[in-house]
């Protein structure tokens, strides 16, 4: 009997094609947002993890200044090359540490010009941000001692100041000083923040401090922990560390921040995937609203097809199989909007993540969840309308016009 | 005048069965005190004015209404207060149902309109379409099977009707004026259609008609007034 109202099921859609695509749009839709915004935040989340991760595991960032609410940053003082020297020295559990510091410039070369974050620092920069050489070679220790104008390049750089041409050897003028390009860094592509990674000069230190930055602060450090380090004892010898090298007093708060790169990791997963569910949640009310649609239609032709109940309990019809037959209906109805809906949602995923450039992450769970959901939506906003369609009576039914 | 054998069970017994509705002084005697008898194998017009319980009591035969006191007895048994479930399974059984508006599902086609019945009844698709095909065939739709009832006449429609009321081989046809919305020669086919069924097949007929010329094919004519039995001819065959 269920096949047979299925088969019945599927005559009525079919009967009224157009009215049955209007009843199952609301499901559609909300299958279908539910679906795309759970995969693309999905996606999102799982790109952001792989990019924070690909900036280097094991990092520690470390900067002068407290954040946080009623807290001045601006006046605390900046490290000099002797902090880095002295973590480099003392720290246990490290692999390099990198000072860093960084200015906007303009780039000239020829008649090419452009504006760069420039940064001045040492070859640790390398291993704590995982940076791999494309062509040339890093810089030499006389270099970076003597602070000599020499800078390796980012592709994007590279690609819109040199073209085709060879950018080794070249001088480049940055911010006014003729530096000599000694090696190209292999592509890294988009940050997950939507900036482009390759888009970088870097200089020895030294050579920013004198040539560009005009004084001798360093923003901030690098710090790269050896693998399987606990990175928290890392983070309170840093803290130790500098407190002590800073003067700051016992029971005073430090003026410099350490950040664990895992927590920085787990935080944005952590928020990502909270948007997520917020943006799942609204979806879902959509499926919601839809099945209220579905009802709302399942009533009207419960009253339109009066008459045909009427017939159909006339021949022998009893209320169970009527009932059962725009249950049915219901239900068949709901699972088709859910195919269609995650069909559609998947197709929106799949477009909206090709253009942000984040994987597809097609959850199965997700997809039978949502799929589920709307054939409980038809059962649930069915079984109203498909009990007042069995109770009618059949007399009535039948003078119905 | 010939006495229908007292002896055996009539198929249908109505023992001063009345239907009120509405309740006090609003109340209406559709039916009032009713005693009839209808053997298996008649042909029976029921006439009457309008309003005067000839619908009332077709839909108490046809089990779609239950009378509020008296005793209907189908073969023997009393089933004037069924629940609604054993009705429909009487209904499904034992009825034919045919009705003055057709009464046929729209965009349906004629061969799955006389199927209906049947799928009620749990056949096989297969022997469904069978049935169904045959029922078509005996009401001279043959070739007509793939049509909607837009795509019919009005009398093919009611033969489509026919054909569906017809189908589980019920033992009495119901027909609440069958021929109300057709012109006199379809009219005329349908008539001889059902004396046909009566007489080939020997399925009990009983058809309310407002006119003498269509009453003039049955072998007994009951006329209601006032929701009483006012007259009961039999009349022998027409010819
Ligand atoms: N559902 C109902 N509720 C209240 N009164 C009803 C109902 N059905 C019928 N009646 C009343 O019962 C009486 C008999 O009605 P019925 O339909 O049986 O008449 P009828 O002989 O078929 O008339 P017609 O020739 O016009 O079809 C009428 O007075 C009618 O108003
Ligand atoms: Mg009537």
């Amino acid at each position: 009997m269920v096949w047979e109202s299925v088969r019945l099921a599927l005559q009525a859609i079919r009967r009224n094609t157009l009215r049955s695509f209007l009843t199952v749009l609301g499901i559609i839709i909300g299958v279908a947002a539910v679906i795309a915004m759970v995969t693309i935040g999905n996606g999102t989340t799982a790109k952001i993890t792989s990019d924070l991760a690909k900036l280097g595991s094991n990092l520690l960032f470390v900067s002068p200044g407290q954040f946080g609410p009623g807290r001045a940053s601006a006046d605390a003082k900046a490290f000099n090359e002797r902090d880095i020297e002295a973590m480099r020295a003392q720290l246990r559990s490290v692999r390099a540490v990198a000072p860093v510091s960084q200015k906007s410039v303009t780039l000239v070369y020829g008649t090419e010009s452009r504006n760069t974050v420039v940064t001045g620092t040492d070859n640790d920069f390398f291993i704590t941000q995982d940076w791999v050489l494309a062509a040339g070679r890093s810089f030499l220790d006389g270099e970076l001692r003597a602070g000599r104008a020499a800078c390796v390049i980012g592709q994007t750089v590279r690609d819109r100041l040199f073209g085709p041409a060879e950018a080794i050897g070249q001088n480049l003028r940055v911010h006014n000083v003729s530096c000599e390009v000694i090696g190209i860094l292999e592509a890294k592509g988009q940050s997950s923040f939507g900036t482009d990674m390759d888009d970088t000069v870097l200089m020895p230190l030294r050579a920013f401090h004198r040539r560009i930055a005009g004084n001798m602060d360093i923003d901030r450090a690098y710090v790269s922990a050896v693998d399987g380090a606990d990175t928290s004892r890392v983070q309170a010898d840093i803290e130790r560390l500098l407190r002590e090298r800073r003067n700051i007093f016992p029971g005073r708060e430090d003026d410099f921040v350490v950040r664990d790169m895992r927590q920085i990791v787990q935080t944005a997963a952590g928020t990502a995937a909270m948007l997520t569910g917020l943006l799942g949640a609204v979806a879902a009310v959509s499926l919601l609203v839809g099945g209220i649609g579905i009802m709302n239609i399942m009533l009207v032709s419960v009253t339109e097809r009066t008459r045909e109940i009427g017939i159909r309990l006339a021949v022998g019809a009893q209320e169970e199989q009527v009932l059962l037959q725009f249950l049915v209906e219901a239900v068949v109805l709901s699972l088709f909007g859910g195919l269609i809906g995650v069909l559609l949602g998947l197709g929106i995923a799949a477009a909206v993540t090709t253009a942000l450039g984040v994987p597809l992450p097609v959850d199965p769970t997700i997809i039978l969840v949502a799929f589920g959901f709307s054939g409980l939506v038809g059962i649930v906003f069915g079984f109203f309308p498909a009990r007042r369609a069995a109770r009618l009576d059949p007399i009535e039914a039948l003078r119905h016009e | 005048m010939p006495d229908q054998g007292t002896a055996a069970t009539p198929l249908i017994e109505f023992q001063s069965l009345s239907r009120v509705f509405g309740a006090g002084a609003a109340a209406v005697r559709a039916l009032d005190a009713v005693d009839m008898r209808i053997d298996e194998g008649e042909f029976i017009a029921i006439m009457g004015p309008s309003g005067s319980g000839k619908s009332t009591a077709m839909n108490i035969l046809g089990c779609l209404d239950t009378p509020s006191s008296g005793a209907y007895r189908f073969k023997g048994v009393e089933i004037g207060r069924l629940d609604p479930a054993r009705r429909a399974l009487l209904r499904r059984r034992f009825i034919g149902f045919v009705f003055q508006g057709f009464n046929l599902l729209p965009r349906t086609s004629a061969v799955e309109n006389v199927e209906l019945p049947l799928i009620y009844r749990g056949a096989p698709q297969a022997e469904r379409r069978e049935l169904a095909m045959q029922a078509l065939a005996r009401v001279g739709l043959k070739g007509r099977e793939r049509h909607t009832p837009a795509e019919l006449s009005g009398g093919q429609q009611q033969r489509v009707a026919i054909a569906r009321a017809i189908v589980t081989e019920p033992a009495v046809l119901l027909a609440d004026e069958p021929t109300g919305n057709l012109d006199t020669s379809m009219s005329r086919e349908i008539m001889d259609l059902l004396v046909a069924l009566n007489r080939g097949q020997g399925i009990t007929v009983v058809m309310v008609t407002h006119e003498p010329d269509m009453a003039a094919y049955a072998e007994r004519v009951i006329r209601f007034i006032d929701g009483r039995i006012a007259t009961d001819e039999h009349r022998g065959r027409a010819a």
